[in-house]
């Protein structure tokens, strides 16, 4: 092996373990943000807190309420008795819906035209329209199951045919787990933004603190100095990718149902742009701050325009575009397939193709700008 | 015609408007310690920068040990130990990974590194400092370790930017003896800029730098007896008053303060006069004149009044 590199790379080490701010970027920062953004970061509606004005007091709306209470949803939080209490709470945000289920609502079951209301926040709009649904759905079949009821008690056909029935089926994630989503997401990001900070501050660094001017004047080819100093990243950053990809495995249950090798090998694609990034930032920047500005101020549009937390196809056309030169967006795509449908490369051939040739592009610029001289 | 080691010839570089070096012509002899000297500013760093290929000139041409630094750069590279002027190793490895480091990418096998390492840091004294972080060292042992980096490869050539500024007298002392045996034992080159005129006197030769170009060289001793005119030496009371009024004088060029005593610098063969009536003009003025006499030119004077002269602009 060349001996010069496995010199520098050895010396990069040292610093990176001895340098508790580096070592914490690279070892804890990644778990906590997966655990914190795991959590947070989550579209899931549970336990939303409703009032329930139930002016009927009848078993049958007992009954109602019973199915609300049964799906995760909803949180019967607040017993009320009248208007302005409901708009009390929902001002307050203390309830985010109400459901108000009138007095003659069992009388009005009987003649099959009974009625409940249900006020929404809809301030919330995530909150909001989830609930929404969610109350739809949960009458439906609440209405459905009482139809059968009553034809089995009449003694007519059980058999009850709507005139239409959409039938869904979810697949890869049939409870639309949230997670399933966020993880891959996350995997991405957090390999995306260490890698780029870090790289964009390592070179820099050497430039602020003068020992740029040593290494100019060793036989160290630019070359050498770049890989060198970029290798423990790469190896620390793969190491990265296989710990939050099993804590995501085994703590949030996301599945692994892809090749790992793929995955290894889509991430280091992903890892050569982040690299990339961080070197061109370094290259452009006199001190570890500017370059750490420049590689922040990438960095938050490229993870909005990912496809990370908002679906590109939502995206006016100006935006949908622009995140075409993103190459986080490309591997998310890939990670998610990879991780959730299980397909294999030649489904993925694009967004493979995209990442790497971003990811060869910009570590070829940003290397091609990476010259051993101070000037 | 004498074979140089160094040779810099109508070197020119620019940074946006600043002329940093600006047509220079420098020429080292093997086996010198050659001081570069001059005000901040006036283009040492830059200087040592392009010789050693940190940095490329604008125009100019540079010659070390007969090849051409822009053709050969690596092997003259492998020639070249260089300190720059800030401590600039790295704070987070040891002493002796310092070393190693520098050791190993210099082409330095396993075998190597070691013994050589440890002989140098026995020379700068460092030995018994081995395992410590170079964060941790004091300003003096952190040149020291520097020197030590710059020379483990064997260098033939030193180049050294301001090794000793903010370093205490006594570790000044010491690198200055650890250069001189370097220089005597191991005939080594040796290129070191200061600011310190007593550093200065130690070399044996000297280039005056002012904006970028160099003003004068020669030895030490040539530098002195090339001033033009002479210095006396003026003590009285009070100082200040002393200084306005002698600088009144027509035949006096410069006047400046050296602790309680003022040196003057008189024109060419003024002396005599300036010196037979001066102590009278004074007394005039009702100032006290303790003594006045001729003294022979330190490298302090010669270098204010190269820094100040106007004659250098034509």
């Amino acid at each position: 092996m060349n001996s010069r590199l496995f010199s520098i790379i050895r010396k990069e080490f040292i610093q990176i373990i001895r340098d508790p701010r580096t070592l914490a970027m690279i070892l804890v920062v990644p778990v906590m943000q997966l655990f914190l953004l795991g959590y947070a970061a989550t579209t899931d509606v549970r336990n939303v807190p409703i009032a329930v004005w139930d002016q009927s007091r009848s078993p049958e709306s007992r009954a109602l309420l019973d199915a609300f209470r049964s799906a995760d949803y909803f949180r019967i939080a607040y017993d009320i008795g009248s208007d302005a209490e409901v708009r009390d709470l929902i001002e307050r945000g203390e309830a985010r819906a109400a459901l108000i289920i009138p007095p003659d609502y069992s009388q009005r079951l009987l003649e099959g035209d009974a009625q409940v209301a249900m006020i929404l926040d809809g301030s919330d709009s995530t909150v909001g329209g989830t609930a929404l649904s969610t109350a739809r759905l949960i009458g439906q079949s609440h209405a459905t199951k009482l139809m059968q009821e009553q034809a089995a008690r009449t003694g007519r056909s059980a058999e009850f045919n709507p005139p239409l029935e959409v039938r869904t089926q979810v697949w890869y994630n049939p409870d639309l787990d949230s997670a399933y989503f966020m993880i891959p997401g996350v995997i991405g990001m957090i390999l995306f933004a260490i890698t780029s900070i870090l790289t964009a501050t390592t070179i820099v660094r050497e430039r602020e603190r003068g020992t740029i001017e040593q290494l100019i004047v060793t036989p160290i080819r630019s070359w050498e100095l770049v890989v060198g100093k970029l290798m423990p990243y790469v190896i620390l950053s793969l190491f990265d990718t296989l710990v939050v990809l099993a804590i995501g495995n085994l703590w949030f249950k996301v599945p692994v149902r892809g090749d790992l090798g793929l995955i290894i090998g889509t991430s280091g694609l992903l890892l050569l742009s982040g690299l990339g990034i961080g070197l061109f930032a370094s290259t452009t920047a006199n001190t570890q701050q500017e370059a750490f500005m420049t590689v922040w101020m990438t960095l938050l549009p490229a993870i909005f325009l990912s496809g990370f937390l908002f679906p590109i196809e939502a995206m006016p056309p100006v935006l949908r575009w622009v995140s075409s030169i993103i190459p986080l967006r490309y591997y998310l795509v890939i990670i998610r397939s990879l991780l959730l449908k299980g397909v294999g490369a030649a489904a993925l051939q694009n967004e493979i193709i995209a990442l790497a040739i971003f990811g060869v592009g910009i570590m070829g610029a940003a290397a091609m700008r990476f010259r051993k001289r101070l000037d | 015609m004498t074979e140089y080691l160094i040779q810099a010839q109508g070197l020119y570089k620019s940074f946006g408007e600043n002329h940093a070096v600006n047509d220079l012509f420098l020429h080292i002899e093997r086996g010198e310690i050659y001081g570069l000297v001059g005000s901040d500013g006036a283009g040492k760093t830059t200087t040592l920068r392009l010789l050693v290929g940190a940095m490329l000139p604008d125009a100019g041409m540079i010659t070390i040990d007969g090849m051409d630094l822009f053709q050969h750069g690596e092997e003259i590279r492998a020639r070249i130990g260089y300190l720059s002027q800030r401590f600039s190793l790295y704070e987070e490895l040891s002493v002796l990974e310092n070393i190693r480091f520098f050791a190993e990418v210099r082409g330095l096998s396993t075998e190597e590194w070691l013994p050589r390492s440890m002989d140098i840091l026995e020379f700068v004294g460092l030995a018994g400092f081995k395992e410590r972080r170079a964060g941790q060292l004091s300003g003096g042992m952190k040149q020291k370790l520097g020197l030590a980096s710059a020379l483990v490869h064997r260098p033939r050539i030193l180049l050294l930017d301001e090794p000793t500024t903010g370093v205490d007298p006594v570790t000044r002392q010491d690198f200055w003896q650890l250069i001189i045996r370097l220089v005597s034992d191991e005939r080594l080159t040796v290129l070191i800029s200061t600011p310190y005129m007593d550093e200065a006197a130690r070399c044996g030769r000297l280039g005056f730098l002012r904006d970028g170009s160099l003003l004068k060289s020669g030895t030490p001793a040539e530098l002195r007896s090339a001033l033009e005119g002479s210095i006396l030496e003026l003590r009285g009371e009070p100082l200040r008053e002393l200084r306005l009024a002698a600088a009144m004088d027509k035949d006096i060029l410069e006047v400046h303060a050296f602790g309680d005593r003022l040196h003057l610098r008189v024109a060419t063969g003024k002396t005599e006069a300036v010196l037979n009536r001066l102590p009278d003009q004074l007394a005039g003025r009702g100032l006290k004149v303790e003594d006045v006499r001729i003294i022979p030119p330190t490298l302090e004077d010669v270098f204010i009044s190269l820094t100040s002269s106007e004659i250098a602009d034509a």
